[in-house]
């Protein structure tokens, strides 16, 4: 299926729960097709979103390529789904925006297994909460560290268990 | 009763006084009093190929859930982008991937290349895909070296680490490096290929053809190796899959897919070369022994493209290797997510730019990651002294892991 064919198809199925199609213009045509993407109007369906992408047999998004976060520094955080099926050849990408405080959309751990370390370290790098994850800890980061460091608002702290941070 | 054995039952008594030992209840199954023990392994332990930390959770020798720890070795790669200009970036990229540092600039500079759509001088891609493979070649003879090691075989490791220095050698020929290049820039290298690399890739190719059969013999084969390997660690395609396992992790289940015949990069559509998947003629499918089969077997498809390029490679070509580096690497608002493969599977790049010379974000799919999030789910049922084997079998560089 082409990606507008895609695209169709979920805006038939979600509806208003889904928003406009951002689509590259110019560049390589490698960047039109993995640069564009599909905005989620409504964050908290996002699971529901993921298994209809995963088990509907013309889409058959089986391969959660990557799983990022982003932040917007006007307040908001994204978090963008790159999603592939290995057996049709076709990729999408689909983001949601939500508020930066209190961040927090469901999980697709459930849906796709390898959701569950990009969320970890999501949720360790930029602070965004993932409802129904079973095992929600930081990944990288010591479990007592002080902030989420890749929201553009971070401040590294002076110090850190007593010892001057260099730099 | 001989006096032997009733002096001996007697110590054994005096030993464990508090907790007298009834034998014949001892042999009555069911009776045995089991407790779930917590094994911490690492994170220094020469097995984890790195600092990674283990938490096994065992039943006796079985291991019921492991709990990977990473992080050692984090160096907030993705931190430190949003304060670097894109070429330099480059050099951390090196520092992710050590083992395999060329791959991965080849990755960072195909992505940020087609951010800007600039078109690369022919002889360039020529040398990048050699460069990516021969490098392919040396990554999985530590793999291999380091993973017979694993398994108690000394002798292929030495052999694997001889082809491998010829390798770094025609590295540190052409740009001075052996580990940490800098090589490959967006548009272009930094230096031209040196004349005598083409020559020793000749002298390499036959050499390397006559380690990998001698491999096969000393270990791939080998009684010992095959018992300890095969039907280990047995990881499902459709697991593999939805689990995000690439590169050999993935191919060794029988899946066929390979970014650089799927999706296509750089001139790989120009060459001739078999996607590498796992046999169930020889063991289990996607088990520890499959993943070594394919790393085997790649390294024989790599040396059949390093043949290729030699054949067309464009002696006579005097393009300046930097020709078509921009003045102002500075890429149009946007955004990409960009993948090659590298040796351990699928290396992504997710940048976005909002027009700055430096990256508004830039987030790595590490295939080292995605791949070592896999192992509480294939060593499961396991024995203790297979996690090792499972581990090792996984290839994986905690540098990527932790990044």
């Amino acid at each position: 299926m082409t990606q507008h064919e895609i695209v169709g198809q979920l805006h038939a199925a979600f509806g208003e729960r889904l928003g406009a199609w951002r689509e590259m213009t110019g560049g390589s045509s490698y960047q039109r097709r993995m640069g564009s993407h599909l905005e989620i109007a409504d964050p908290s369906s996002i699971r529901d979103l993921a298994f209809y992408l995963r088990d509907d047999p013309s889409l058959d998004f089986n391969n959660l390529m990557l799983l990022s976060s982003l932040d917007n520094a006007d307040g908001t955080l994204s978090i963008v789904y790159h999603v592939e099926s290995t057996r049709l050849g076709h990729q999408i990408a689909l983001k949601a925006t939500f508020s930066a405080e209190d961040a927090s959309v469901p999980s697709v751990t459930s849906v796709w297994a390898h959701a569950n370390w990009h969320e970890r370290e999501a949720w360790d790098m930029m602070g965004i909460h993932f409802e129904g994850h079973p095992d929600l800890r930081r990944m990288l980061l010591d479990e007592d560290y002080p902030g989420h460091p890749l929201r553009k608002d971070f401040k590294e702290p002076d110090f850190y268990h007593g010892m001057k941070v260099p730099y | 009763m001989p006096e032997i054995l009733e002096r001996r039952m007697m110590s054994s008594s005096t030993l464990h006084a508090s907790a007298p030992l009834h034998a014949p209840e001892m042999v009555e199954h069911g009776r045995l009093r089991t407790e779930e023990m917590v094994l911490n392994m690492g994170p220094q332990h020469p097995s984890t190929h790195g600092v990674l930390r283990l938490e096994v959770v065992l039943d006796g020798e079985v291991v019921v859930d492991v709990i990977p720890h990473i992080g050692y070795l984090h160096r907030c790669f993705e931190k430190h982008t949003e304060h670097l200009t894109y070429p330099q970036i480059i050099p951390y990229v090196d520092r992710m991937d050590y083992i395999a540092a060329m791959s991965g600039e080849h990755g960072y500079v195909t992505a940020v290349e087609r951010m800007m759509n600039i078109e690369v001088p022919e002889k360039v891609e020529y040398i990048r895909v050699l460069f990516a493979e021969l490098q392919r070649i040396a990554s999985h003879l530590i793999a291999i070296g380091t993973y017979g090691l694993d398994a108690g075989a000394f002798t292929p490791f030495l052999y694997c680490f001889r082809d491998r220095e010829t390798i770094l050698e025609m590295f540190e020929k052409t740009c001075g490096a052996r580990f940490l290049y800098n090589y490959m820039w967006v548009g272009g290298l930094s230096h031209d290929l040196h004349p005598d690399v083409l020559g020793m890739c000749r002298d390499f190719v036959k050499k390397s053809r006559e380690t990998h059969r001698e491999i096969n013999e000393l270990l791939t084969f080998n009684h010992i190796f095959v018992q300890r390997t095969a039907g280990i660690g047995v990881l499902d395609p459709q697991v593999a899959v939805n689990a995000g396992a690439s590169g050999p992790m993935l191919r060794s289940t029988g899946v066929e897919w390979d970014i650089r015949k799927n999706d296509p990069y750089s001139i790989y559509d120009r060459f001739d070369f078999e996607v590498a998947v796992g046999s169930s003629k020889l063991a289990t499918l996607g088990d520890a022994f499959n993943r070594h089969w394919v790393r085997m077997l790649e390294w024989e498809q790599s040396l059949n493209i390093i043949e290729q390029i030699l054949e067309q490679y464009p002696v006579h070509d005097t393009t300046d290797v930097q020709s078509a580096i921009p003045k102002r690497i500075k890429p149009p608002v946007g955004e990409i997510y960009s993948r090659t493969e590298t040796p351990r599977g699928e290396l992504g790049y997710y940048i976005v730019s909002k027009g700055d010379v430096k990256p508004w974000r830039v987030k790595v799919r590490s295939p080292a990651f995605s791949n070592l999030s896999i192992l509480p789910i294939i060593s499961r049922g396991y024995l203790v002294a297979d996690l090792v084997v499972i581990l090792g079998s996984i290839d994986i560089v905690l540098g990527e892991v932790d990044r």
